[in-house]
């Protein structure tokens, strides 16, 4: 991933065009300014198509979260503003000794390891049924869906009363009932829910990559003898590498910012919360925009240092890292 | 022995398929199960409603808290996602197209911007719109819509501008039309169906949205389905909310199931970003 500006290499194909439209002149050549001209209408008009959408997303990302690092630095309660001061890293110092961080950072760890792992296994297995099935592609395709594209609340209000006593059709499973009142049922629930609303998508993006293994290899292996597990590993997996590091980066990000489902189905009672319902908490319930800050700069921190590991294992596969080369 | 075979691995298949759909429609047919169900059924454990009403729902439309949370739901999704695919379907084709230094930055940053933690807004944004007075407002909400969108659109747009047959963009300045009206006249309409898929993918992700909704909102002003659903206390502060919010989360969910249904193609090639072949 290449975050700095390198444009060189970059758009390959646009340069070739380039060359061959300007062969006799150099970079900038002054024998020739109409095409200077058109490469400098080219960049003007290039960054006048994106500096909106670029200015949106700094002003609204980059701004807060340094304001945010700002923020975290202070005593700042909303209940108490007089008592508002500058504290240096004290705030940090009290969330990384406090217990309820560590446990929803535990809880938060814990279901983003169990999901993703469920989810890349029946991922796998959706992106193959989708892909492959000789019968009602189209229907499966559609059925699959609608996890996806359901509101989460919604799904987990779903969920939340299937487990409710009384009123759910799954309550009876568990023989002293109540499920969603003890922590282990509860965490399990929270995991079944987002198992449920996300393996879809990851299927889609698995799915992008089976699309790239070529049938002719498939078949040549058949010829070959190889067995369907065999064609699995040894075919398919390979190619897919790049399309499952990218599955995995983007649902690993977005199962540690759980929130939703456990919103709905715990509230976060019984040592349920994530990190994000915490720093929630903190935030809107208890008005301390310091701590509520400094578990969102913790948060940012943990998650940059996850995809920064994910772009490690990337290498050039990273999305997005090299535009103009895949034409 | 070999029409034997198929039809072996059709049924084998077929039953896959079924166990697929059986995954995905289970939690939405008992939350529209729960909604037709009377109060005097409701707590029956039944997955089927065995006595039907349609009270539930003339509930939540007679209430305020509901009506205005919808409108402001399709509002807040309609803007933004307008907003998002805009701008979004600019910088895509300036990414995929047009050669300027800083291009790799945007592509970074947008890709940084797709994964960042949004609870880490939450409380710097709380703060900024307070001084703004744009809390509890639309522009509140739709402002970081358009910014997680926009990564979203300028991918999906990108892979679709990418597959645009651009022989036609370079035919037609040739003829002597500029790098602008190359856009506006050939490549735009050729656009269009990516365009459409972008923005139903946008649209889903405004409507889906609980953790914005939820912090930004502290009225019925701006307050969205979601957020709604959580404060939903039914008719009166007595009454068991369980019927209005399953009938609440049947209406969210109806526009949904729409798009599934009609664009599933269109959806599944946005996501997996490998539309029509040019």
């Amino acid at each position: 991933m290449s975050i700095s500006a390198t444009p060189t290499g970059a758009n390959t194909a646009v340069e070739e065009t380039r060359r061959q439209t300007t062969v006799p002149t150099q970079r900038g050549g002054r024998r020739k300014p109409p095409l200077s001209e058109n490469k400098k209408a080219e960049r003007r008009l290039g960054w006048l198509l994106c500096a909106p959408a670029a200015l949106v997303m700094v002003a609204v990302t980059a701004y807060p979260i340094i304001y945010s690092v700002w923020l975290s630095l202070q005593r700042y309660d909303l209940r108490f503003p007089d008592q508002r001061e500058f504290i240096g890293l004290e705030n940090y110092v009290t969330v990384l000794t406090n217990e309820f961080w560590w446990t929803a950072f535990g809880v938060t760890a814990l279901i983003t390891v169990v999901t993703v792992a469920v989810e890349l296994v029946l991922g796998m297995g959706l992106a193959l049924i989708m892909h492959r099935t000789l019968v009602g592609r189209g229907l499966v395709r559609t059925s699959a869906l609608i996890p996806y594209g359901i509101v989460t609340v919604v799904a987990a209000f779903s969920w939340r009363y299937a487990w409710t006593p009384g009123t759910g059709y799954l309550a009876d499973l568990f023989s002293d009932g109540a499920p969603l009142t003890e922590r282990a049922s509860s965490l399990a629930i929270i995991m079944l829910a987002e198992i449920w609303k996300t393996t879809p998508f990851m299927a889609l993006l698995l799915m992008a990559g089976l699309a790239l293994v070529p049938e002719d290899l498939l078949k040549a292996a058949s010829t070959d003898g190889a067995t369907a597990w065999q064609k699995f590993t040894k075919v398919m997996l390979p190619v897919m590498k790049p399309a499952i590091l990218v599955a995995l980066l983007f649902r690993t990000l977005d199962a540690f910012r759980v929130f939703d489902n456990i919103f709905v189905l715990t509230a976060g009672g019984n040592e349920t919360s994530s990190v994000s319902m915490l720093a929630y908490n903190n935030l809107i319930r208890g008005l301390n925009l310091g701590i509520g800050s400094t578990m969102s700069v913790l948060i940012f921190i943990t998650v940059a240092i996850i995809a920064f590991v994910f772009v490690k294992l990337f290498g050039t596969a990273a999305p997005g890292s090299d535009d103009g080369e895949r034409r | 022995m070999a029409v034997e075979t198929t039809t072996r691995a059709k049924l084998r298949w077929g039953l896959l398929d079924v166990l697929v759909i059986v995954f995905a429609m289970v939690p939405v047919l008992w939350i529209a199960s729960l909604s037709f169900k009377t109060p005097a059924t409701l707590t029956d454990g039944k997955f089927f409603p065995r006595e039907w009403t349609l009270d539930n729902y003339k509930t939540i439309f007679d209430t305020d808290q509901f009506v205005r949370a919808l409108i402001n739901s399709i509002g807040i999704a309609l803007v933004a996602t307008l907003v998002a695919v805009v701008l979004g379907a600019m910088a895509a084709y300036a990414i995929s197209r047009l050669d300027f230094p800083g291009k790799g930055l945007l592509v970074g940053v947008s890709l940084l911007i797709a994964m960042f933690p949004q609870v880490s807004l939450v409380s710097p944004l709380f703060e900024i719109e307070r001084q703004l007075k744009i809390f509890d407002t639309w522009p509140g909400l739709i402002l970081p819509y358009i910014t997680f969108a926009l990564p979203l659109a300028i991918y999906t747009l990108s892979a679709f501008f990418k597959q645009i047959p651009w022989d036609l963009e370079k035919a037609a300045k040739m003829d002597g039309a500029t790098q602008a009206q190359a856009f506006r006249r050939v490549i735009a309409p050729l656009a269009a169906p990516g365009l459409f898929t972008t923005a139903i993918l946008v649209f889903i992700f405004c409507w889906n949205d609980f953790l914005f909704a939820i912090s930004l909102t502290s009225t019925e002003r701006s307050r969205t389905v979601p957020a709604a659903l959580s404060f939903f206390t039914g008719a009166s502060q007595f009454e068991d909310p369980t019927g209005a919010i399953c009938a609440a989360a049947v209406v969210i969910t109806v526009p949904i199931i729409l798009f599934v249904l009609f664009f599933q193609r269109r959806i599944v090639s946005g996501l997996t970003s490998g539309a029509v072949k040019g």
